[in-house]
C-alpha cells in the first residue's frame, strides 16, 4: 500500500489535502503542532496519487508509492 | 590609441555618452526629455556596436527601475534625464542607495519648478545634493562645466559608483549639455578599468548562483530590513560609507591667494564667473573663484581654508537659482568647524545664458559688501 | 542533490518496494513560509521551483520580487534574487535580463503590484518582448495591507475599501490581464490558470513551464496568471476559498491559453 508522510511542523491545518484526496483517507488528527495548527493524519487506502501533496501550500506532504506488482507479490 | 589624442568637436551631451561608453558602460535606459536628448541618441548608436544594450523605457520610472536591475547584475549602467524626469527617478534612486548599487545618473538640468522651461538652470541643486527620494539616502554629485569634463567625469562617476557601491549623479545643465567643444577622448587618470569595475561587483552581483560554482549559496540584493535592529545596522553601514565618501570632495580654486572676494560657483555658471573675474582682475580687483567639482560631498574644507587664510575675506555665491548651494557654503563656513565669513548671494534667473559682462557688476558690488538681485 | 529536504529522517526514506513520488523541488528553500493557512502562494512557489529544476534553470535563475504578500518570495527560492520597488518588477527584470543575457529571469507579482501600480512597466516589458517570465497572482484583493480593493476585485465584491461592494461605475471592472497581455506582439505565451483544484494546479504547472520555455528559447515574454485564494481577506475557510475561485472567479476570469508561440 502507498503512504503519505506529513511534515507536521510545516502543516498549517488548512485541510486542502482533505478535499484533494480522491480516496478520502486524510482526516484531522486532533493533535496540534508547535505553531498551534491541527495536523492531519491518513488512514488505510492511499493510492499514492499525490493529489494531497500537489494541493498542499506548505510542501508538508511526502508521497511514497508502492508498485502494484510489488504489492501483489508481497501480499 | 595613438600618441596624439584625438580631439573631436562634440556637445557636452555627446561627451557624456562617449565618456560613459569608454568608461565601460554597457547598458543605458532612458526616456526622451530636452535638453539631454543627444545622450540617448548617441547611446542608441554606440552601445549596440559594442554588444551593449540600449532601451528606451516607457517612462523615467521604468528607466530607473531597469537601471536598478542592470546595476544589481554588476554591469556598468546609466540613465540620463532632466528636471521632471529626475523627479520620477527618485523612487528607484532611493532603492538603489538602500540596496547599495553603483548606479550612474546624469541630470542635464532645465528650469523649474514644474514643467518650467528647457533652458539652463541650477534649480535642481537641492534635489541632487539633498535628495528628493525618501529615507537616509545620499548620492555623490559631480558638476562638470565643460564638454571635456562631461567626458572625464563619466569615468569618475563609474569609478566612484563601483568603489562605494552607491549611486552617483552627474549634474549639468542645458548649457553644459548643448555647448559644442573640442574633447580629447582619452581616459582621465582617475579612471578605473572595466575589469576593475567587474571585480568590485563580483562579491555582490546577482547573476544566477551557478556562475559561482556548484552549490553556491543564493544571493539577495534588497533594501528592506524589517526585523528589529536590522535597518539600524544597515543604516550604520550607510553612515560609515557616507563618511568615507567625504574623502572624495574636489574643488578648483583660481586666483584666490590675494582675493578679498572669493566667488563660489559651479558648472556652466562658474565659466561665466571665471570670465568676469578675469576682466575684473585686469582692472585691479582682487577677486578669485572657488568652484566645487563635487557638490556632494561638498568641499567644506577647501572653503574653510580660504576663509581661515585671510580673515575678513568675503564670499559671493553665484548660482542660476533662487539660492540653494549658498546654504551649503554658509554651513561650511558657519557650521561646527567654520569660523564664519561674510557670505553674499547673487541668483541668476533660469532660461538665460549667463553673460560674463553682466556678472561683473554683482561681483564688483560684492567686493564692497553689497548684494543686488537679478 | 542540494536540497536539505533530502537529508531525511527514517520515516521520510523510501522503504523496500516504495518510491518517493512527491518531494520538494531543489529550487525551493526548505523552510516554513510566512503565508496564511490555505494561501495559494505556497502552491505557486512550489510549481515555479519544480519548473526551474525540470528546465535545469535553477543555477541561471534570477528572481525579481515584488511588493505585497509575496515581497519575501526570495526567502523560498534557492536562486539569486533582488527586490524591486512596488510595481516595477518587470522593468527591473528587463534590466537584469538585458545586462545578463544568459540568465533566466522571472518576476512574481500580485494583482496590486502588476495590474495597478505597475501596469505600465508590466505592459511595456511585455510589449517589448523582454525575455522574462512574469507570474501574476490574482486573488482579487490587496492581501498584505489587509484586503483592500484591487484592480481584479469582482463587481459586487466587498473589500475594506469597497464596503458596499465594488461598483463598475466609478470603481471599474475586474482587469483581465491575460487577455491584455495576449494582445501584445511581444508576448509569446499567456495563460490563465487557477490553483483551486488538483487538476487546475497540474495545468498551472504546464503553463508555467511553457512561460519559462518561451524565455529560454528566445521567443518573447512569458506570462501566467494564477487565480489564487486569499482565505484571510475573503473571510472564509481555505476550502470555501477554493469553491469561490471555481464558482465566482473563473466565470469572470476564464481559464485557458490565450497565446502560445511555442509550436509555431
Amino acid at each position: 500500500m502507498s503512504r503519505i508522510v506529513f511534515l507536521e511542523d510545516r502543516c498549517k491545518g488548512c485541510r486542502l489535502c482533505i478535499d484533494a484526496c480522491p480516496a478520502g483517507v486524510i482526516r484531522p488528527s486532533g493533535r496540534f503542532n508547535h505553531q498551534g495548527y491541527e495536523v492531519m493524519t491518513s488512514g488505510e487506502g492511499c493510492t499514492g496519487c499525490a493529489s494531497c501533496a500537489v494541493m498542499c501550500p506548505d510542501t508538508a506532504i511526502r508521497v511514497f508509492r508502492t508498485a502494484r506488482t510489488a504489492e501483489g507479490g508481497r501480499a | 590609441m595613438s600618441d596624439a589624442p584625438e580631439r573631436i568637436l562634440i556637445k557636452g551631451n555627446e561627451a557624456v555618452a562617449f565618456g560613459a561608453v569608454d568608461a565601460g558602460c554597457r547598458c543605458y535606459f532612458g526616456y526622451p526629455i530636452t535638453p539631454q536628448n543627444e545622450i540617448p541618441e548617441a547611446m542608441s548608436r554606440l552601445l549596440p556596436e559594442i554588444g551593449g544594450c540600449y532601451v528606451q523605457a516607457e517612462s523615467e520610472v521604468g528607466a530607473a527601475s531597469m537601471l536598478l536591475g542592470a546595476c544589481a547584475s554588476g554591469v556598468p549602467s546609466m540613465t540620463s534625464s532632466s528636471g521632471c524626469g529626475i523627479s520620477l527617478m527618485q523612487e528607484a534612486l532611493s532603492y538603489m542607495t538602500g540596496s547599495m548599487l553603483p548606479a550612474v545618473l546624469v541630470n542635464m538640468a532645465r528650469g523649474g519648478p514644474g514643467l518650467g522651461d528647457i533652458g539652463p538652470s541650477q534649480g535642481d541643486y537641492f534635489q541632487a545634493v539633498k535628495g528628493g527620494g525618501h529615507g537616509d539616502h545620499r548620492n555623490i554629485v559631480l558638476a562638470p562645466a565643460t564638454a571635456q569634463e562631461c567626458y572625464d567625469f563619466m569615468f569618475r562617476a563609474f569609478a566612484l559608483a563601483f568603489t562605494y557601491a552607491n549611486p552617483v549623479m552627474v549634474l549639468g545643465d542645458a548649457v553644459v549639455g548643448q555647448i559644442k567643444e573640442p574633447v580629447r577622448r582619452t581616459p582621465p587618470p582617475d579612471a578605473l578599468a572595466p575589469e576593475r569595475l567587474a571585480e568590485l561587483a563580483a562579491p555582490w552581483r546577482v547573476e544566477g548562483r551557478g556562475r559561482r560554482g556548484p552549490g553556491a549559496a543564493p544571493r539577495l540584493v534588497k533594501s528592506v530590513y524589517l526585523a528589529e535592529g536590522t535597518l539600524a545596522a544597515r543604516n550604520r553601514q550607510l553612515r560609515d560609507k557616507y563618511e568615507a565618501m567625504r574623502a572624495e570632495a574636489r574643488w578648483i580654486a583660481q586666483d584666490t591667494d590675494d582675493a578679498d572676494l572669493v566667488v563660489v560657483a559651479y558648472g556652466s555658471i562658474a565659466r561665466a564667473v571665471r570670465s568676469a573675474i578675469r576682466a575684473l582682475r585686469a582692472q585691479g580687483a582682487a577677486v578669485g573663484l572657488f568652484r566645487p567639482i563635487t557638490l556632494y560631498p561638498f568641499p567644506d574644507e577647501g572653503l574653510r581654508a580660504l576663509a581661515a587664510a585671510r580673515p575678513g575675506r568675503r564670499f559671493l555665491v553665484v548660482e542660476q537659482n533662487l539660492g540653494q548651494m549658498v546654504e551649503d557654503v554658509r554651513l561650511a563656513l558657519f557650521g561646527p568647524a567654520g569660523r564664519g565669513a561674510e557670505v553674499l548671494f547673487h541668483g541668476l534667473m533660469p532660461g538665460l545664458l549667463a553673460d560674463a559682462q553682466t556678472l561683473e557688476e554683482p561681483v564688483r558690488l560684492a567686493l564692497a559688501g553689497k548684494e543686488i538681485r537679478s | 542533490m542540494n536540497n536539505p529536504c533530502n537529508a531525511l529522517p527514517e520515516a521520510l526514506r523510501p522503504r523496500e518496494g516504495e518510491s518517493l513520488v512527491f518531494d520538494a523541488p531543489a529550487a525551493q528553500v526548505d523552510r516554513p513560509t510566512h503565508y496564511c493557512p490555505g494561501c495559494h502562494h505556497g502552491i505557486a512557489h512550489r510549481l515555479v521551483a519544480e519548473v526551474l529544476d525540470e528546465l535545469d534553470a535553477t543555477d541561471r535563475a534570477v528572481l525579481v520580487a515584488s511588493v505585497g504578500c509575496s515581497a519575501f518570495s526570495y526567502d523560498y527560492f534557492a536562486v539569486d534574487a533582488l527586490e524591486a520597488q512596488h510595481g516595477r518588477a518587470c522593468a527591473v527584470a528587463t534590466g537584469v535580463r538585458r545586462a545578463n543575457p544568459d540568465s533566466v529571469v522571472f518576476t512574481y507579482q500580485g494583482d496590486g503590484d502588476m495590474a495597478a501600480i505597475g501596469l505600465a512597466e508590466s505592459v511595456h516589458a511585455a510589449n517589448r518582448g523582454e525575455l522574462i517570465t512574469a507570474i501574476f497572482i490574482n486573488n482579487t484583493v490587496y492581501g498584505m495591507t489587509g484586503g483592500q480593493t484591487a484592480p481584479t476585485t469582482l463587481i459586487g465584491q466587498i473589500t475594506t475599501t469597497s464596503p458596499a461592494g465594488r461598483r463598475l461605475r466609478g470603481e471599474g471592472g475586474p482587469l483581465r490581464m491575460t487577455e491584455l497581455m495576449a494582445g501584445l506582439d511581444g508576448v509569446a505565451y499567456a495563460e490563465r490558470c487557477a490553483l483551486d483544484s488538483v487538476r487546475h494546479v497540474r495545468a498551472a504547472k504546464k503553463a508555467l513551464r511553457n512561460a519559462f520555455e518561451v524565455q529560454i528559447r528566445g521567443l518573447g515574454f512569458g506570462f501566467v496568471e494564477l487565480l489564487s485564494g486569499c482565505p484571510t481577506n475573503w473571510h472564509m475557510t481555505p476550502q470555501a476559498a477554493n469553491r469561490r475561485i471555481a464558482e465566482e472567479m473563473i466565470p469572470v476570469f476564464p481559464l485557458g491559453t490565450a497565446k502560445n508561440l511555442l509550436d509555431k
